[in-house]
């Protein structure tokens, strides 16, 4: 028996981890795997609020949650490549002006 | 007790491999450390008798979306990152009111969270998740299945040469 408090303490950890790689690295690339982790932190908690209340709606969320983190990978990598192929750099601190 | 055990023991894995995922410098070594944690999420969902999302974050999360990172980072061929100095300012403020905030936050759930969760405790079948995803929420399914077509779509004419869309665009 674990109290659900540990799972949320753990989403809680994962979501800061997230937060805190999405502030601090200069990579575009490793941003967006911060966002993902935090995507997965909350994934936690939903699942984890499911168990508790035994509602299986909490885990049909988690599947739009990855269908819309699928989907948002995607066209994110795409504008990653789309910016590399223009500024030929992948630091964020260098993609500082809107036009060219 | 077993439970316990396994979570322990996944939830340290899955900490260390998000810590690793700030400190590595390398893009592909963070990509690895997210694919850890991943793993060892997909275990946290099956302690809590999620099987089918167990099961669905090991094929689309650790498999799926981490190619296409992979994918896309020796794609652009991408060196380590460089490092800046960091602001003062966030070393003496930021670090002590994140660590006071996430103790409160932390103190506050463990207090409140009298309650527990059995192994199994959630009986999420397949099939009742698949009954619920297209009679309960059938609408935002076919919602998100358009999105994904948009994504598609969008993904494609992005990551296109961009000379020639021009060039198409020039003809038409």
């Amino acid at each position: 028996m674990v109290p659900l408090s540990y799972y949320l303490v753990l989403g809680g950890i994962l979501f800061a981890c997230g937060v805190t790689g999405f502030l601090i690295k200069r990579n575009i690339i490793t941003i967006f795997m911060s966002i993902e982790l935090m995507l997965n932190g909350v994934n936690l908690s939903f699942v984890a609020f499911a168990a508790q209340w035994h509602a299986l709606s909490g885990q049909v969320f988690v599947f739009f949650v990855m269908v819309v983190a699928a989907a948002e990978a995607a066209v994110g990598l795409a504008v990653i490549i789309a910016v590399f192929r223009t500024r030929e750099t992948l630091n964020v601190d260098q993609v500082n002006l809107l036009k060219l | 007790m077993l439970h316990l055990i396994l979570f322990s023991v996944f939830a340290i894995i899955c900490v260390a491999g998000a810590i690793n995922l700030l400190v590595q410098r390398h893009p592909i070594n963070s990509a690895l450390s997210l694919v850890v944690v991943m793993g060892s999420l997909a275990v946290e969902f099956l302690l809590l008798g999620a099987e089918f999302v167990a099961a669905v974050q090991v094929i689309v999360y650790a498999g799926a979306v981490m190619v296409l990172f992979v994918f896309v980072i020796m794609l652009l061929n991408a060196g380590e990152e460089e490092r800046t100095r960091g602001s003062q300012v966030a070393l003496l403020f930021g670090i002590p009111g994140m660590l006071i905030g996430s103790l409160l936050i932390a103190w506050v759930l463990v207090q409140s969270g009298t309650h527990s969760v059995a192994v199994g405790a959630l009986p999420g079948p397949p099939k009742t998740i698949g009954w619920l995803l297209f009679h309960d929420y059938l609408l935002p399914f076919e919602v998100t299945s358009v999105l994904v077509l948009i994504a598609i779509m969008g993904a494609v004419v992005l990551a296109s040469p961009q000379d020639s869309v021009q060039r198409k665009r020039k003809e038409s």
